[in-house]
């Protein structure tokens, strides 16, 4: 079955950028559908907890603002289609998306991405071990079904979420055997100022290490993992104190910890392959986590009628990005011709204050996860980069050595990112890697974007079809 | 990585080869086996064009008929690839089925098969037991089979890694990521306008697939060179489902199991899109590729693709090769349209560079004359 819906806007992504869009654009009488490939609409921070989750009130405020995003939604006259996959993204535009009990085509003048970011890990012996899990899935394991991710288990990595994700661990009964913190003190100090714009959040974040203390929870700062190990999956992981470079301390403590789950993640990037499938002009900017769009201010892209908002468009954090979302909502409002220039202007001028102030939460957020060389330095010949083809960085430096210049000569000749992830997840580290031949991020590209966004069954793309009536083309000569 | 100011550092090349796919590095190798000063430029790496996204199919029974004393002649050079470059391509000599599933293509399919068979191909043909034999897999709709022992496949990806080390050993200057971006012909040869410089040769070779036509032209010729925009599939990787490359007589069908599970789709649907930008899919065309492949393989409907992909191949109107001395024009050479290139090109590869050593070739070349017209002023790029 495939449902054919047409519209003002499509917007791809129901996160609180992708949320709040649909909201502003509706509110602004656009006729709009919202595809999300979640069970509802929320995305990464303000995921909807699943149906075994009871408690809702012990969610926290991320939680209060994913049901009032939900709220408006089923208030409004947004068409939301959750459970849908967008596969392929047409000029023009269309949008292919697979559910699990059929298809839909939503065509649309307009179309407004806002698919979020991915997770960047840097590779470290064993991390791709059972067991080891990064901070973004143990999230959505925590949030959706309130599971542990691990009975007793190591944070690791770099950013904001390293004490969130450790606090939800001991909220839901976990034991967190140490949170390991590559940044230092004096590093998170130095984002206090763009804090103060955001009290609340600052006395969350307190309120997480208030919590951690009172577990004593060692925090490691200046930490980085340097192994996990284990036979069938992570029975322990090894830790040792880095430099501000993320190089590994010569004759610096090293310290074991027995566990069950190792969660790590060194910062967001953000999911440019749908723009970039469609041809938007990119820049490869590392304080927003890599390859962003480039856009005007209100989200409008290099292609006529392609909004982009969120952390897809840069990582900004979920308040910059929900604001983000409904600047972009009322642009295409107004190019669509369906609220004159005065209007526009009054709709969007509260907006543009307080996102500027988010953003720059965000970006000092941003800070603390930056690339640090030495660790990607660290990283062992024999430690596997592209997870999906078991590409290992002594065959990838190989191939640098024997003058592969660009991403896709690298892929070719390593089959590093052909897997199911594209290179979603590997594509930063080899970056990472270039960086350090010094090739520019530039020169070396990303991965070329091409379609499906996600793996697809061939069942699914060819549907049910009479083998008679299959047309073929006509054959090239053959004498 | 040479740069075009040291690309001839004894003053002028002997040949300059404008394009490093299959077609320009199977020339560069011989020229340069024969002891020619050669220098080789590409836009791009060298194989990242067609001949590094291609299939990979190495089918000899789904060529021309008119090409098959090539196609034979190309599968004895695939025969030794991996140890003339050095390098491992992955070439796997499977044998083939190419498959008729009604009756008229029944027909065509003994009818076409049989000339093959005259013109020195082993084939036989299969009924579906037998051809279920080779091939657990097939469904019911299949009628009949061709099979030929020679066919097989190797893996494209590694055209450019392998070709490139050959021809480092062979001493052949490389320059990439530097397009040609004019090309000018004076008394004593040629000289190429790069973004990096100037090269100079005394011979020519205008190797670059499908953008074929805009390097010609900047020498005042024109060849009515058409792209067409290939489609391609992949799914993630699965068990062992096939045995070898599998085609159909329509020759919309090109199916395969690389060495590492993945089952790479192809069969020249067509895309859409314009000669240097990525192809895009045409929704029909992508849907019915997968469609007819599973009519073949009822097994491939659960597998996830994982990437489509599309590559430009050049064609002119008669669909045959364009190899051969460009008119007009002292020494300057072209290589290009070759259907099946990816299985052909070291063999016609071969070929002109004999002629260009003045040998005379084993087999005749398709003289570029037959398309080519004068135009009054060179294009530049
Ligand atoms: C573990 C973790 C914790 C975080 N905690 C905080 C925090 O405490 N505070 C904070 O400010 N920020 C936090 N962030 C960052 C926060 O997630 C983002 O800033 C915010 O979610 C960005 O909103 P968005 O709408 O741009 O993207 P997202 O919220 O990621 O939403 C994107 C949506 O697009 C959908 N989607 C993507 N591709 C497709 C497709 N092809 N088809 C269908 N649907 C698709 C996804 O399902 C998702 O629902 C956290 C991030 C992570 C990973
Ligand atoms: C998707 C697809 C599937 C195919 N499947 C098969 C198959 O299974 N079996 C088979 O036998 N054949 C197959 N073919 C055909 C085969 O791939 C081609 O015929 C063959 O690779 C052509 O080789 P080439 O060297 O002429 O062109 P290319 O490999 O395209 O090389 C041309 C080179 O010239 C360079 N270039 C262009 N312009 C310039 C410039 N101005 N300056 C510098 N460099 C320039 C390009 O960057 C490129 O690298 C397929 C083709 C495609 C596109």
């Amino acid at each position: 079955m495939c449902a054919d819906l047409t519209a003002d806007l499509v917007v791809l992504g129901g996160g609180p950028a992708g949320g709040h869009a649909a909201l502003a654009a509706s509110g602004a009488g656009l006729d709009v559908v919202l595809v999300d490939e979640g069970a509802a609409p929320g995305g990464q921070v303000w995921r909807a907890p699943g149906v075994a989750v009871s408690n809702h009130a012990a969610l926290g405020p991320d939680h209060r603002a994913g049901e009032a995003l939900r709220a408006a939604l089923t208030a409004s006259k947004v068409r939301v289609l959750a459970g849908h996959r967008a596969w392929l993204l047409q000029a023009g535009f269309t949008v292919h998306a697979a559910a699990a009990d059929g298809a839909a085509r939503l065509q649309a003048p307009a179309l407004l991405l806002a698919p979020g970011t991915t997770e960047r890990v840097i590779p470290f012996p064993g991390w791709t071990l059972p067991g080891v899990m990064g901070l973004a899935g143990a999230t959505a394991l925590l949030k959706g079904n309130r599971m542990l991710p691990g009975r007793k288990v190591v944070v690791a990595g770099a950013g904001p979420l390293l004490v969130a994700v450790a606090a939800s661990i001991l909220k839901g009964g976990g034991t967190v055997a140490a949170v390991v913190d590559l940044g230092s003190m004096p590093e998170w100090l130095r984002g206090v100022p763009a804090m103060l714009g955001r009290p609340d959040l600052i006395l969350r974040g307190l309120g997480w290490r208030a919590l951690l203390l009172r577990h004593g929870v060692p925090y490691l700062t200046r930490h980085a993992v340097l192994r996990a190990e284990g036979d069938n999956g992570v029975a322990s992981v090894t830790v040792a104190p880095v430099d501000g470079d993320g190089a590994f301390e010569p004759g610096g403590n090293a310290r074991r910890f027995e566990v069950d789950a190792l969660l790590v993640g060194h910062g967001l990037v953000p999911a440019s392959e749908a723009a970039r499938s469609l041809g938007a002009r990119h820049l490869h900017v590392p304080a927003l986590g890599g390859w962003v769009p480039e856009l005007d201010g209100l989200g409008r892209s290099s292609i006529a009628g392609l909004y982009i908002a969120g952390d897809g468009a840069g990582v900004r954090g979920a308040a910059a990005a929900a604001l983000a979302g409904a600047q972009a909502g009322l642009a295409v409002a107004h190019d669509l011709g369906r609220i004159d220039a005065a209007r526009h202007t009054a709709e969007q001028a509260p907006l543009a204050a307080r996102v500027a102030r988010a953003a720059r939460f965000g970006r000092a957020m941003a800070a603390l996860v930056r690339i640090r060389p030495g660790l990607i330095a660290a990283i062992p010949p024999e430690a596997t980069i592209c997870r999906c083809e078991d590409v290992t960085r002594a065959e990838i430096e190989a191939a640098f050595d024997e003058g592969a210049r660009q991403i896709g000569q690298l892929k070719a000749w390593t089959r590093c990112g052909m897997g199911p992830c594209q290179g979603r997840f590997c594509g930063p580290t080899i970056e990472a890697l270039a960086a350090q031949r010094g090739i520019a991020a530039e020169a070396f590209g990303p991965m070329v974007a091409r379609p499906p966004l996600r793996p697809m069954p061939i069942g699914t793309l060819t549907g049910d079809f009479d083998p008679a009536a299959l047309t073929l083309p006509p054959s090239l000569p053959s004498s | 990585m040479a740069r075009a100011t040291d690309a001839a550092p004894h003053g002028t090349a002997d040949v300059a080869i404008v394009g490093g796919g299959i077609m320009g590095c199977s020339v560069a190798l011989r020229l340069a086996e024969a002891g020619m000063r050669v220098v080789v430029i590409d836009r791009g790496g060298i194989g990242g064009g067609a001949s590094g996204v291609n299939a990979g199919t190495l089918s000899l029974q789904i060529k021309r008929l008119s090409l098959m004393p090539y196609a034979i002649r190309a599968a004895e050079h695939w025969a030794e690839m991996s140890a003339r470059l050095g390098a491992d391509v992955k070439f796997r000599q499977s044998g083939g089925l190419n498959l008729a599933f009604t009756e008229a293509e029944e027909a065509q399919l003994v009818t076409d098969m049989t000339a093959r068979r005259e013109a020195g191909l082993p084939i036989s043909f299969l009924d579906l037991p037998a051809a279920r034999a080779r091939e657990p897999g097939l469904s019911d709709h299949v009628r009949r089979a061709s099979f030929c022992p020679l066919d097989g496949y190797s893996n494209p990806s590694l055209t450019g890694r392998a070709f490139r080390k050959a021809l480092t050993a062979r001493g052949v200057a490389m320059i990439e990521h530097d397009p040609v971006l004019g090309i000018e012909a004076g008394d004593g040869g040629y000289t190429l306008r790069l973004q990096s410089g100037n090269v100079r040769a005394r011979r020519l070779v205008l190797a670059a697939g499908a953008w074929t036509r805009a390097s010609v032209l900047q020498l005042g010729v024109d060849l009515p060179i058409g792209a067409r925009v290939n489609q391609m599939m992949v799914t993630e990787r699965a068990p062992a489902l096939m045995n070898g490359v599998l085609g159909h007589i329509s020759g919309l069908m090109s199916l395969k199991q690389s060495d590492n599970g993945t089952i790479i789709i192809g069969g020249g649907w067509q895309g859409e899109g314009a000669v240097g930008e990525p192809g895009r899919p045409v929704m029909d065309n992508l849907t019915n590729n997968l469609r007819f492949a599973t009519l073949a393989m009822p097994a491939l409907a659960p597998l996830r693709i994982v990437r489509t992909w599309y590559g430009y191949d050049g064609f002119v109107p008669d669909f045959l090769p364009v190899v051969g001395v460009l008119p007009w024009l002292r020494e300057a050479y072209v290589i290009a349209c070759v259907r099946g290139g990816y299985t052909i090109g070291p063999c016609m590869g071969d070929l002109l560079a004999a002629s260009i050593l003045g040998e005379e070739p084993a087999l005749p070349l398709f003289d570029p004359a037959r398309v080519a017209t004068r135009v009054n002023t060179p294009v530049p790029a």
